[in-house]
């Protein structure tokens, strides 16, 4: 007993390198930026006050930055779950032969560079680009569309670059649901639709929920994807925390302003969690 | 008949929806890396002959290569701190089923929920109030918070999948926790760990947010350097760069996937 003990508490140790480590370079420049966006001044003369966020507040173009940024996450979001469902789907009814190369597919743009994949839609979505050639050749518009630097262009791109952050979460829920249910259901004389919005949707609502959240955090931070194909006229939250914090050198507010976005993420992230687990205990409570 | 029909229609509609997220998947990708071999001086696609000639002309990108360099420096700096802090946490905290465990494993994942861009942006506002200049280790640093959870996550999840009646026969026949831990986890857990480190390789290699506020002129990493070429002049060489990345991680992820069977950690 006494050894067990020892060895808990020398296990313990393991942490400490990480842990500290986290503490100066993640809790501190956390901690550093909540206590600057306390700062009255830009020069951050040591006046505390709320002004940065009263700033932030008072104008009303910034409160739509922040409204369109979770908009278009929450859009880019929806087009994943609605895309990427039957995908995962298909991927756990293929044959085990088809299923590795399909997992391979769906794996490979998560280590692919963003860089690389938001500039393939460049190519595509631009003015001489593909889908405006076939567009002018099908004769369905007489002008080339502006898709770059729209916000359709945005929700678009989002969704392709994000979608696996949604599949995969999707893919280990489905793979989990007892085959029988669906059996018994269709047995019992459900068609395959009533026995999927019945049987299978709910069951892989905590693969919906945990898809939802990483596809969701990762859109509304896509600095990238963003700021290349939104352009310098569609303004999002990190792209205005950059201009603020480099351009302008005005600390105190970009730092009012990470904060307000961090706050508003984890609310959101706050509030599926919270779904998932009352539907976890509606479902098996 | 009319089940039938309704079987049918299901699997038509799904099947159809999952097509067209396997086309758009891997279209882009495919788009660059054929552009990449064009032989025109614009970026059209389809192009109109083809050649090698942006291949060739990476040869003598300085900038490009100065870019790649700092990248791959900082990424090999990234990934060895983040498995021996990562994996070392990892066997701290996955057994334990009290709250401090809970918390602290909630603290190493957070990064992978907090706005990335937001973290740098606090991290450089620390280094400059510490009078801490720019350099390929404080982009490391900045990297190793936001790449750690990649490699606790696959290390923490072929860890629930060990048998802790193995870890108490080796103690129980003599050996000691390092001896245990040498021959017996780390062989077990070693498919997991090295999922991780190659997704946090990747993860730092491509980070931007971080590093836009942690470089400097002479730390100017890749994915930034190639973002100002796409944004600004739309070189062909842009095209030939990426079409090496593609190649690169396509072949890096096939090894992987052969020697540790990668994609199963990813899930």
């Amino acid at each position: 007993m006494a050894g067990a003990s020892f060895s808990r508490s020398r296990e313990w140790a393991l942490a400490l390198p990480l842990a500290g480590f986290f503490t100066l370079f993640f809790v501190a420049p956390l901690g550093l930026l909540i206590s600057v966006s306390f700062q009255a001044e830009r020069q951050m003369t040591g006046g505390l006050g709320l002004g940065q966020y009263g700033a932030f507040v008072a104008d009303a173009l910034n409160i739509a930055v922040l409204a369109d940024t979770l908009i278009v996450g929450l859009k880019a979001t929806a087009l994943c779950l609605f895309f990427g469902y039957p995908l995962a789907w298909l991927s756990t009814r293929v044959s085990a032969r088809w299923q590795a190369p399909l997992i391979f597919l769906i794996v490979l743009p998560i280590v692919t560079s963003v860089v690389v994949r938001t500039f393939a839609w460049i190519i595509i979505l631009g003015r001489n680009g593909m889908v405006n050639d076939a567009i002018l050749a099908l004769g369905l518009s007489a002008q080339p569309l502006r898709l770059l630097f729209s916000e359709t262009g945005v929700v678009i791109v989002l969704a392709q670059v994000q979608m696996p952050l949604m599949v995969l979460p999707l893919i280990t829920t489905l793979q989990r649901i007892d085959p029988n249910l669906e059996s018994a259901s269709q047995a019992l004389g459900a068609g395959a639709w009533r026995t999927f919005f019945k049987i299978t949707l709910p069951l892989s609502l905590p693969g919906i929920i945990a898809g939802t959240i990483l596809t969701y955090t990762a859109c509304v931070t896509a600095f990238v994807t963003q700021s290349l194909i939104g352009g310098s006229r569609l303004l999002y939250m990190p792209m205005l925390i950059f201009q603020q914090a480099m351009d302008l050198q005005n600390w105190p507010f970009a730092a009012a302003v990470s904060v307000i976005f961090m706050a508003s993420v984890l609310v959101i992230v706050g509030m599926l969690v919270a779904l998932s687990r009352s539907r976890a205990a509606k479902l098996y409570g | 008949m009319h089940r039938n029909w309704e079987a049918l229609s299901f699997s038509a509609v799904f099947g159809f929806f999952a097509l067209v997220s396997i086309v758009v998947l891997a279209g882009p990708t495919l788009v660059i890396l054929i552009l990449s071999f064009t032989g025109e001086e614009s970026l059209r696609f389809p192009p109109a002959s083809y050649s090698l000639r942006w291949y060739a002309a990476l040869a003598d990108a300085n900038e490009l290569h100065a870019a790649l360099w700092v990248s791959l420096k900082v990424a090999a700096m990234t990934v060895t701190a983040c498995v021996v802090m990562g994996v070392s946490a990892s066997l701290a905290i996955a057994r334990s089923h009290s709250r401090f465990a809970r918390l602290l494993e909630t603290l190493f994942m957070s990064p992978l929920i907090l706005p990335a861009l937001a973290f740098g942006f606090a991290t450089l506002m620390l280094f400059s109030m510490l009078g801490v200049r720019a350099s390929a280790l404080t982009l490391a640093i900045g990297h190793i918070v936001v790449c750690v959870p990649f490699v606790m996550r696959t290390t923490l999840a072929s860890l629930a999948q060990l048998d802790p009646a193995l870890l108490d026969a080796s103690r129980s026949l003599g050996a000691s926790g390092f001896h245990t831990f040498r021959h017996v986890t780390l062989p077990l857990i070693s498919r997991g760990v090295a999922s991780g480190a190659f997704i946090a390789f990747m993860a730092s290699f491509d980070n931007v947010p971080v590093s836009l506020f942690l470089q400097d002129a002479r730390t100017q990493v890749l994915p930034i350097y190639l973002w100002d070429i796409i944004q600004n002049q739309l070189d062909g060489r842009a095209a030939s760069a990426c079409g090496v990345i593609i190649i690169a991680t396509a072949l890096i992820m096939v090894l992987m996937e052969r020697l540790a069977g990668f994609s199963r950690f990813v899930k």
